[in-house]
């Protein structure tokens, strides 16, 4: 279900890299417990992403959480059709879905990113 | 510390409906089933089923039921026709809330419906105020009592062949004792959706009996089961207050705009003299409605600005899926709450603008009179 050329991290979101450039969503899981997604906030083109620390905002109808980088980088592009469609995170997390596009500056960090098996392992009981 | 959740008679119905289950006050409930947007259209547009088996009852007897009653609630018990029900406020000396409840008057009895978090603190606070009124039996049923609720505009055509109750003579807010899916239940024509519906009490053994009746006999016209999600935003839509948010042990009734259901003219009570002095005064605060301008959706305990002045807080926000506009409850100081005034939410250090508007956001067209 969670494709397996994709990296994931703890607060559920995935990574899938693109010769050099790094493509950044939630998973299915976080877009299930989430519910309907009414709004996405993210940051502008230019600007820099860390790894583990917030690059946005995500509402659903019940709660706001924050969104977090699986990597170091520089923002090249949002998704502008999520800012427009909210609810593609829900219905296409893994492909429309999609929130921001980063330069990466350090791809050996995918390293410690977890595996879509080991995801799978982690959600399991939540 | 963790401690064991309480499961509704219901709760193998909504596991086996692939409900996401929850902890709420204590009880393992359904927060969503399919998705929070199309259960709250379900109930706005057709009609949705409720658990509510967690909520708790009480039932006060006695030759001064009435006296009782009028003493330790807001409302005034005795203007109720029998089968009546009222909103009403359980208050502290000083005016701020204990909770709010439903009260029922009903042969033989009364029944006092309050919020599930609240039924150990409500049910020790009222019996502190039995004191003088040796006559009065409280006890609580909540154990005794499961409640399915039905709501949305086709409610009354869903239920109306699994009752023996005529439903066209039962007004809103008015309750009879009656067979609903062949189970003996109290049935009331009250909710908490801003939409004409019912509540069903059962016991506990019945509580299938009836959900599946209903969802069966639902499901050709569009019924829905509806999860805790859509409820909490139906409620706002409705500006129906929730407990620990609009109304609290820190806010009076006057200033969340319930000054209806506090009927001073019916003698002595607890916290009268708060409430009257707040009514008389006219409140400092008041709890408004406001929708965003700006991107982004308001959420409880955020702050409200007023040029650059923090003024007040956000007492529920939410992305209304009626209007498809972020809106929220909040107080502010009694000079901004005229509709049109502009305020500011603060959302994750950012100011989004806001205008106040008039409540509730969103009331249904036509339906039984109050």
């Amino acid at each position: 279900m969670n494709p397996e050329d994709y990296k994931y991290t703890q607060e559920h979101e995935w990574v899938r890299v693109e010769g050099d450039v790094a493509v950044v969503g939630i998973t299915d899981f976080a877009q299930q417990q989430l519910g309907d997604v009414v709004y996405v906030e993210l940051p502008e083109p230019g600007a820099g992403v860390e790894q583990n620390q917030p690059f946005g905002s995500i509402d659903s109808v019940k709660t706001a959480s924050d969104l977090y980088s699986p990597l170091t980088g520089e923002v090249l592009e949002a998704n502008e059709n999520v800012n427009s469609d909210p609810a593609l995170v829900n219905s296409d997390p893994y492909q429309e879905g999609w929130m921001i596009k980063v330069r990466p500056s350090d791809v050996s960090q995918l390293d410690s990113l977890m595996t879509s098996e080991q995801y799978a392992e982690y959600i399991k009981d939540m | 510390m963790q401690t064991e959740l309480s499961c509704t008679p219901l709760h193998t119905a909504h596991e086996a409906l692939g409900a996401r289950m929850v902890p709420f006050a204590g009880w393992s409930m359904p927060v969503q089933y399919t998705g929070v947007i199309e259960e709250h259209r379900a109930v706005r547009t057709r009609a949705g089923l409720f658990d509510l088996s967690h909520m708790g009852e009480f039932e006060v007897r006695g030759e001064q039921a009435v006296a009782f009653l009028n003493h330790a609630l807001t409302n005034d018990a005795s203007r109720l026709a029998m089968g009546q029900a009222q909103y009403t406020l359980i208050p502290y000396t000083d005016g701020t809330l204990v909770d709010d409840a439903i009260l029922y008057r009903l042969p033989g009895r009364y029944l006092l419906v309050v919020n599930a978090s609240n039924i150990d603190k409500d049910l020790e606070w009222l019996q502190h105020q039995l004191l003088g009124f040796p006559d009065v039996e409280l006890t609580d049923k909540s154990a005794e009592t499961a409640l399915v609720a039905l709501q949305g505009p086709l409610s009354e055509q869903v239920l109306a062949p699994l009752t023996d109750a005529d439903l066209s003579n039962l007004e809103y807010y008015y309750a009879l004792d009656t067979r609903v899916c062949g189970a003996p239940a109290l049935l009331a024509r009250t909710g908490y959706t801003g939409e004409d519906g019912f509540e069903v009490f059962v016991s506990p053994e019945d509580a299938s009996a009836v959900w599946d009746g209903l969802l069966e006999a639902g499901r050709p016209v569009g019924l829905m089961p509806v999860g805790l999600a859509a409820r909490d935003t139906l409620r706002l839509e409705a500006k129906m207050a929730l407990y620990g948010h609009e109304i609290s042990d820190q806010t009076n009734p006057i200033e969340a705009g319930l000054g209806w259901a506090v009927k001073l003219d019916k003698g002595d009570f607890v916290g009268r003299e708060a409430l009257e002095r707040e009514k008389k005064l006219g409140p400092a605060r008041k709890l408004v409605g406001f929708e965003l301008k700006d991107r982004g959706v308001p959420r409880a305990e955020q702050s409200l600005y007023k040029d650059g002045e923090h003024i007040g807080f956000v007492t529920s926000g939410t992305h209304s899926p009626t209007l498809g506009k972020a809106i929220g409850l909040g107080y502010v100081p009694a000079r901004y709450a005229a509709p049109g005034t502009e305020i500011q939410v603060m959302i994750r250090d950012k100011a989004a603008r806001a205008l106040v508007v008039k409540t509730p956001f969103y009331k249904r067209e036509k339906g039984v009179a109050k």
